[in-house]
């Protein structure tokens, strides 16, 4: 009876986040309310005595993913982008449909009609839920597992070719980058710097 | 009626530890101005009460009346939410840390040294702190200043750089117990100082502690605040008790990081030598966790700041590889002593 009702109050929560993420106006908010419902996300999985993943749901999505999102949203002109922003409408909510379309197949396929595996809830439970999941990882699939942090780290590369495109490294004393190909890069129109909008 | 007691139970242990605590940071603000004093060749806080004993008091109540002002042109509701959001993670790791070994039991009740003996302990300590960034970002960006702005990247920047060589320098203590439970690390360390995971692991001890003092902000890490560059950083425009609060939230923070480092290097409660089990565990956690307080103190009194880009650079091209270097020769020593002990 509890866990159903925490059950409800955490799936509903983390549906409200979400849905206030996507039509708030102003992303910082919008970021905050990702972060509520990604930690709300997290309390569904201690819920399913899947400790170890509500952990590494904080800790690598509200705690890193989106603190880096919140990075680049402070430094970010609201009032300039929305145009380009609400472009994406049309494509986003096609995705999305897409999108759950794929999980309503998955979970009637595995959950409805198909058999429990071996690793029911009971069973994570004796064995301890860390354990589980890093024999599982580590052994039957392995192969998946070394596909994903390879596609990682391609991301991971085209992100540093992206950034670095133009920074040369002089061969100096202090080994400071060269900024030198800013002056080679089109000056703009007006002489006086422009000045620099946070987004509130 | 039995859940009713068990929550009663609880909520005083949650009420205990909370005051603990706060007592703790209180006096260490006090401590940090004698020993930073006595090491400058004066006296400090004199004035009020013994010694100055009454100078946190007067210090929580001053800023309890202070005028709280909110700068014109901030956000409202992300200001005031800011230092709560660093706060909260900072109290809420001391759930898992085990102050002692024995439980007290009063009749059907058993009170534990701990609130919580959850079996993802310290990683659940680790997603917490994280979140801290948060505060510490948000009350930059909501103060509509340029210095708390960019205190507050910086300082976000440097808690997310140094969290990474923080976590894989506590996969050696996690690798060597087997477990993430802060009870039972503690237990694997027991039977004499020899036992410590500082014997087997001291390059993992060091990098913790260096990334712990970065974690905190303090120096020689704190250009998140560097007076001379940036007035105050995130925390410029911030007054009265919110501004207590991320003053609360830095000094419980260096008080967690201390704890842990305890539990997963030093051994927890566990005495150095069988010899001397006699004294009470709840002391030996308390004396070493004092130990590194005052070495964080003695830290801030001797080292100068460092530069921002060596900083980034000191924590992803030293640290990081380091970490990674010491987590790959864990795992392989340890793989091969547990095929040695089958044998």
């Amino acid at each position: 009876m509890a866990a159903q009702l925490l059950f409800f109050y955490f799936g509903g929560v983390t549906i409200a986040g979400a849905i206030v993420a996507v039509t708030s106006r102003n992303i910082v908010y919008s970021a905050l309310s990702l972060l509520v419902a990604f930690i709300h996300i997290a309390g569904i999985y201690v819920l399913l005595n899947a400790e170890f993943i509500a952990a590494v749901q904080i800790l690598v999505y509200a705690g890193a993913i989106l603190v880096l999102y919140l990075f680049v949203l402070m430094l970010f002109n609201p009032s300039e982008e929305k145009l380009y922003l609400h472009k994406q409408a049309k494509v986003g909510i096609f995705l999305g449909v897409v999108v759950l379309f794929m999980m309503l197949f998955a979970g009637y396929k595995t959950e409805i009609i198909g058999k429990g595996g071996p690793l029911t809830a009971q069973a994570v439970k004796e064995m301890g839920h860390t354990r589980v999941i890093g024999n599982a990882l580590f052994t039957d699939y392995l192969f998946p597992f070394e596909v994903a942090s390879l596609i990682l780290l391609v991301a991971m590369f085209g992100a540093i070719v992206l950034a670095g495109r133009g920074v040369h490294r002089k061969k100096g004393p202090a080994g400071r980058i060269d900024l030198s190909y800013r002056d080679k890069l089109p000056k703009k129109s007006s002489e006086t710097p422009e000045e620099v909008i946070v987004g509130r | 009626m039995e859940l009713g007691i068990t929550i009663l139970v609880t909520v005083l242990q949650i009420a205990a530890v909370l005051g603990v605590v706060l007592t703790h940071v209180a006096y260490l603000t006090y401590a940090e101005r004698k020993i930073l004093s006595d090491m400058q060749d004066r006296l400090g806080p004199m004035e009020v009460g013994p010694h100055g004993l009454l100078q946190p008091l007067a210090d929580g109540l001053k800023l309890f009346f202070k005028e709280d002002i909110i700068p014109a042109g901030a956000n409202k509701i992300i200001f005031s939410a800011a230092p709560i959001l660093v706060l909260v993670p900072a109290l809420i790791g001391f759930a898992v840390v085990p102050f002692g070994r024995d439980s007290l039991q009063i009749g059907a009740i058993e009170i534990t040294p701990y609130i919580t003996d959850i079996n993802i302990g310290l990683l659940y300590i680790l997603a917490f702190s994280s979140l801290g960034a948060y505060g510490i970002l948000l009350g930059g960006w909501a103060s509509n200043s340029k210095y708390s702005l960019l205190g507050g990247l910086r300082s976000a920047a440097q808690v997310i750089s140094y969290e990474l060589p923080l976590g894989l320098a506590l996969v050696g203590p996690i690798l060597l117990s087997e477990s993430l439970s802060l009870t039972d690390m503690t237990v694997a360390q027991g039977g004499g100082i020899w036992r410590w995971f500082i014997v087997s692991q001291p390059v993992a001890f060091v990098i913790y502690m260096i990334c712990a003092i970065a974690e905190t902000n303090r120096l020689p890490f704190d250009l998140p605040e560097a007076e001379s560059e940036l007035v105050a950083g995130f925390f410029t425009e911030y007054s009265g008790m919110r501004f207590s609060f991320f003053f609360l939230a830095e000094y419980a923070n260096m008080i967690l990081v201390s704890c842990i480092a305890v539990v997963a290097f030093l051994g927890g409660w566990q005495a150095p030598l069988p010899a001397l089990e006699f004294i009470p565990p709840i002391v030996w956690f308390l004396a070493k966790v004092y130990f590194l307080l005052f070495f964080y103190i003695w830290l801030r009194a001797t080292v100068p700041r460092l530069r921002f880009d060596q900083l980034m650079a000191f924590g992803w091209k030293v640290m990081l590889p380091i970490a990674l270097v010491n987590v790959l020769l864990t795992s392989i020593v340890k793989y091969f002593l547990n095929q040695w002990a089958e044998k």
